[in-house]
């Protein structure tokens, strides 16, 4: 299996057992379409009758391309065999390394489309358990995660919300805790920060700066986007207060990570303007992303929205072309694919390691496997006291790789997606082993963007 | 070949030998937190 696409006036093909990629003329694109399926003798002549008239097309021509391509198979990089169905892991039982502690399940915006229904995860509401975690349970999640981290080094920790700052002393300590005793434990740990700016000021700002390898700021975009859904509960939007803060602290950013994050829906389909104005505001790493609703919601994505979609997709990959060749550059989280210095094939594999390599941390110190899955009691895995209780569970989300998925099977993408996100599975069908087709026709076109864009400037290097 | 470029890539098979040390981001924690990949997450492995 090949697969073949054309982008922005590129024709590639895609090994997909491999990870092989190739910039091909239309030529070479007819041949590889027809490789399979014809013969030598046959493709000279389809190749002839479409291409007659054109000098440059002989037979001698198509008939070294067709050894070209006789000759990638016969290397592994083309129509290849996937040798990695059955590769065991190298770690049988890998270690956790990663928690998001959901520091405050309470937050300063009412946001309408949060999947967090506004930090409280739905269960929360009763005021019987608390929204703010303690430093105990703080101290205890980093101590479980050493613990449990095995000879694994880099630990990493993002504080999460609901809206982090709103307890913002608990991050402080908890940071301060894990340095303390990482040098003894052999760990390094790095911290994420996701917030929606309200108290981004500039003790926080020199604080993340200082202590957050990444922080992630919530911004949609446009500022009748943005303040349609994210806004105070008095109903006042919030994007005349938290623009300057977050261009105040990328300013004090310097060469550090972050990462200005927007949400999508059905109300903003052409969100490539709300990236664009982003970047006006003077952002440039950006990341925008589908919003998680049920299938009512008025702001979910349609099935009519897709070619829209796919068209924004293909602009911002043209449009970020255009900036780099202007010495202007944005980056896209899921533009961001490194060809070279990509994963390992175990972690193409894996998938995100929810469940198992990564688990949420609720502001009582109960575990979940992801930030998705918090306050589903079906998947409440153990606390960070006693550790995991449930270990079926976690060994579920262990085996739910790409090549748990039978769909994935033929999927062309499978080796860059890694079988998907299991709470968009368990949100689309009921079942973590299910896939979102939705979000993976997503995916492919992003990743066929991603692929042109890493093709133009190969292509544009070598004129 | 004067109709097909090869663009680098990892080679994938070489990575069962040196791969899996596990020291990478984890999938979710950068940035996108709902929509799951690990296209662009970066190889931290020193001996590969």
């Amino acid at each position: 299996m090949v697969h073949l696409f054309e982008s922005n006036g590129y024709y590639i093909a895609v090994d997909p057992a491999s990870g092989s990629i190739h910039s091909l003329d239309e030529v070479a694109y007819d041949v590889i379409s027809l490789f399979e399926e014809k013969t030598e003798d046959e493709i000279v002549a389809a190749l002839l009758e479409k291409y007659r008239g054109r000098p440059d097309v002989t037979e001698d021509e198509i008939r070294e391309c067709v050894g070209d391509v006789r000759e990638l198979k016969e290397s592994g990089v083309l129509f290849s065999e996937d040798e990695f169905r059955d590769l065991e892991p190298k770690d049988e039982k890998s270690p956790i390394k990663a928690l998001c502690l959901h520091v405050a399940h309470t937050c300063n915006l009412n946001c309408e489309y949060c999947f967090a229904a506004q930090g409280k995860y739905a269960g929360d509401e009763t005021g019987k358990r608390p929204a703010l975690m303690s430093f105990e349970v703080a101290k205890a999640s980093i101590d479980f995660l050493i613990k449990n981290s095995g000879t694994r080094r880099n630990l990493e920790v993002d504080f999460f919300g609901g809206e982090p700052l709103m307890n913002f002393d608990v991050v402080k300590k908890a940071v301060a805790y894990a340095r303390s005793v990482e040098k003894e434990a052999g760990k390094n740990f790095r911290f994420t920060l996701t917030t929606n700016g309200v108290l981004l000021d500039d003790e926080v700002t020199e604080y993340c700066n200082r202590e957050m390898n990444n922080v992630v700021l919530s911004l949609d975009g446009r500022r009748e986007v943005h303040d349609r859904f994210r806004r105070f509960y008095d109903g006042r939007g919030s994007y005349d207060e938290i623009v300057p803060r977050f261009q105040r602290f990328v300013e004090k950013r310097g060469n550090r990570s972050y990462y200005v994050r927007g949400t999508f829906t059905h109300m903003n389909t052409d969100f490539t303007r709300d990236l664009f104005h982003m970047a006006d505001l003077g952002f440039r790493e950006l990341s925008m992303e589908p919003v998680v609703s049920k299938p009512g919601d008025p702001y979910a994505l349609t099935e009519d929205d897709l070619p829209v979609l796919f068209e924004q997709y293909d602009i911002l990959a043209c449009e970020m072309l255009k900036r780099e060749r202007e010495g202007d550059p944005i980056t896209f989280y899921h533009y961001m694919i490194d060809l070279t210095e990509g994963p390992c094939i175990y972690k193409r594999i894996t998938g995100c390691g929810s469940g198992f390599e990564y688990m949420a941390v609720t502001p009582w110190g109960e575990l979940f496997p992801c930030h998705q899955f918090v306050n589903d009691p079906e998947y409440s895995l153990g606390n960070v006291f006693e550790g995991v209780k449930n270990p079926t569970l976690s060994e579920k989300f262990r085996n739910c790789g790409v090549y748990s998925h039978p769909e994935c099977a033929e999927c062309w993408a499978r080796l860059w997606c890694a079988g998907g996100c299991a709470a968009n599975a368990y949100h689309a069908t009921g079942d973590i082993s299910g896939i979102y087709e939705y979000g993976c026709r997503l995916f492919r076109h992003r990743l066929e963007c991603a692929i042109m864009m890493n093709v133009a400037r190969e292509e544009e290097k070598q004129d | 070949m004067k109709r097909i470029k090869t663009v680098a890539t990892r080679d994938l098979k070489k990575s069962v030998k040196c791969g899996g040390c596990g020291e990478c981001q984890t999938s979710c924690q950068s940035a996108c937190k709902t929509s799951c990949g690990v296209a662009n997450q970066k190889c931290e492995n020193s001996n590969k």
